[in-house]
């Protein structure tokens, strides 16, 4: 801003304290700054309550470790969870790797119905169905995102369990089983999938699937050689959204998977009680247990430990992605 | 795969479709498409029965097709014939369904819900939209060039090696990769980095690559819709030139909206015209309106409108 105006242009402005510039405003626009404020309040907030969260899960987690008799050491490495004792006890394990195991169990079992489940339904939704088709359909696989989870968890327990049992046995099915709350988790997430994973194929521009069809390509061609490619970072995003919620799901993991914690590590018989990361913190939350006490800040520690699970996930996602990807 | 298979039948199943055209058996009886009267013209002033190449076989007769989007007409009684190993342009202005029309001789009209085609268009005398007759196996042998350059967002070696990939043809790729790549004369520009993405090529380069991706997959026609139009002057200059060589051996359909190529580049010269449906929308269709030796429609045209159009008095 040294040199504003050329010498011949001086001339045409009003010397300097004479009043307005010429091409002052009019009149002052109060109304850009409320509107610019009130944007940045909202963004600001989203900020402000993320890193809040993410600083009190910490702190209260790291208290944790500060109890005499608690180790973070035995926090990740000890194969027994129990936590609900005297921390001198003999009978105090504090190791998160049981509930880990649980959480990685049913999630698996999630993801290994939804990706499939889901992918093939985007494929089929995106390639070969008609317009009227996916019209119809895809407000219906949108609904059963829109499904309350506690009634999924009931659902599992009333009939994905016993039908489990009828399959498979009474006596190797027990009641509260891994299997079926991760198959449920795989149905609620299937959405997802499918959902997010078909908008990204809908968006490959058609003039790519002309192309391979010009070559004399069937559909399936198109779609797993071409389509499926380019809408890779679409459809990774969406196994990375259901990751989170096959991980975070509380209700029906509590309802139908159980509260016990695997003795034996691996734990991978999917017909198995099990406790999940989720299931613990809703049990912990459930009882009554005093601040700075080892329940109250195992709570936060787990949180934490599930906060950072999909943190990781996320980023190697972000890094096959971009491997992978055929960007067009 | 590696031999030319133009007569046979696109079914496996023996065809019980009979060709109605008289002057459509493309080898057995070469003089008689040409005896016969210039059945492919709507300027009956004998067009193509004094050129020497008028003998050539037809490869498409169209006989009275019209498409329709939904209840839209968008082309209607378009009858012509396409030779053999010749250029075929159609010119036209914006709306005359040219690129339409240039899409249904590979049924990639197939592709978009609603749109119907009606009238009769016979591929080697053969009826190309017959019950069994395979839309894939179609497209395989009438290649598409389109407007905008459309490579796969793959290496320029898979983009070669798609079309035989999936139509499960015993060639050698490196083979097939050189000879498509010398054939669209982007060989030495590229050779040195095959394995990097299609993308990373200038649109001339894109669209030269989407040729030789066409000619891997060993078509007999290749159809090419606008493909200069994204192009700057010394890329379409390169893309006339390939045209001409690949004449000797393909038989080439191209849609322009520009006359100078047309008249450079092709042999013969179909123009087509946008008529107005209705008044209220300016809903528009096509109609053919004179098809000829591509010199004969630039300086001595049978219809008053081609004319017009020629000498930029209109469109």
């Amino acid at each position: 801003m040294s040199t504003v105006a050329t010498p011949s242009a001086v001339g045409s402005v009003p010397p300097e304290g004479s009043g307005k510039h010429i091409l002052a405003a009019p009149r002052p626009r109060y109304g850009e700054k409320v509107v610019l404020g009130l944007l940045w309040l909202c963004a600001a907030i989203s900020v402000v309550t993320t890193v809040g969260i993410i600083v009190v899960l910490f702190t209260e987690a790291v208290a944790l470790f500060g109890i005499p008799g608690v180790s973070i050491v035995e926090f990740f490495t000890d194969t027994a969870w129990r936590p609900f004792t005297d921390p001198g006890s003999d009978n105090f394990r504090i190791g998160v790797l049981p509930l880990l195991n649980s959480t990685l169990l049913v999630t698996a079992i999630a993801l290994a119905i939804a990706i499939p489940l889901g992918l093939a339904t985007a494929i089929y939704l995106s390639e070969y169905a008609r317009p009227r088709v996916r019209r119809t359909v895809k407000p219906f696989l949108e609904l059963l995102a829109g499904v309350p989870t506690v009634v999924l968890g009931y659902f599992a327990l009333t009939f994905m369990t016993p039908l489990l049992r009828s399959l498979f046995g009474i006596e190797r099915v027990p009641i509260f089983n891994a299997m079926s709350a991760g198959i449920v988790v795989g149905i609620l997430v299937v959405p997802t999938i499918a959902s997010i994973s078909e908008d990204s194929m809908s968006a490959v521009p058609r003039a790519l699937r002309e192309g391979a069809y010009g070559l004399g390509s069937a559909r399936r061609h198109v779609a797993l050689k071409i389509v499926f490619p380019a809408a890779l970072s679409g459809i990774v995003a969406s196994i990375i959204l259901a990751f989170g919620r096959a991980v975070g799901e509380t209700l029906i993991v509590s309802l139908a998977a159980g509260n016990l914690p695997p003795a034996e590590l691996p734990a991978t018989n999917p017909f198995q009680q099990v406790q999940t990361m989720t299931a613990y913190i809703t049990q912990a939350v459930g009882g009554e247990s005093a601040r700075g006490s080892v329940t109250f800040q195992s709570i936060f520690a787990v949180g934490a430990l599930l906060f950072v699970l999909t943190f990781l996930v996320n980023l190697i996602a972000l890094r096959i992605v971009r491997r992978f990807r055929e960007e067009y | 795969m590696d031999q030319r298979i133009t007569s046979e039948p696109l079914t496996t199943a023996p065809s019980t479709a009979q060709p109605i055209r008289i002057d459509a058996g493309s080898s057995a009886t070469p003089s008689t498409s040409a005896a016969s009267g210039p059945v492919w013209s709507q300027d009956s002033a004998g067009s193509g029965s004094d050129r020497p190449g008028a003998s050539k076989g037809v490869v498409f007769g169209a006989n009275d097709v019209s498409v329709h989007y939904g209840s839209a007409p968008a082309l209607v009684n378009v009858t012509l014939d396409i030779r053999e190993r010749e250029i075929t342009a159609f010119i036209g202005p914006s709306g005359c369904g040219k690129s339409t029309f240039l899409r249904c001789f590979n049924r990639t009209n197939d592709l978009i819900p609603g749109a119907k085609v009606s009238g009769r268009i016979d591929y080697h005398a053969q009826n190309l939209y017959a019950k069994d007759v395979d839309a894939v196996e179609v497209r395989r042998r009438i290649g598409m060039v389109f407007q905008k350059p459309n490579p796969f967002p793959k290496s320029i070696y898979d983009n070669l090696t798609f079309g035989p990939k999936v139509n499960r043809m015993k060639v050698d790729f490196d083979e097939v990769v050189e000879t498509s790549l010398r054939r669209a004369a982007l060989w030495d520009e590229v050779k040195g980095k095959l394995k990097q993405n299609a993308y990373s090529l200038s649109g001339g380069q894109q669209q030269r690559l989407c040729i030789a991706r066409a000619l891997t997959v060993d078509p007999e026609v290749i159809l090419m819709d606008e493909p200069c139009s994204a192009l700057d002057p010394i890329a379409t200059a390169h893309i006339e030139d390939l045209m001409r060589e690949l004449e000797h051996d393909y038989t080439i359909v191209i849609v322009t909206h520009n006359m100078q190529q047309a008249a450079r580049v092709s042999d013969r010269t179909a123009f087509f015209t946008a008529e107005i449906e209705s008044e209220d929308d300016d809903r528009r269709f096509g109609r053919l309106v004179e098809i000829g030796d591509t010199s004969k429609i630039f300086s001595n045209p049978t219809d008053k409108r081609t004319e017009d159009y020629i000498s930029g008095r209109f469109g």
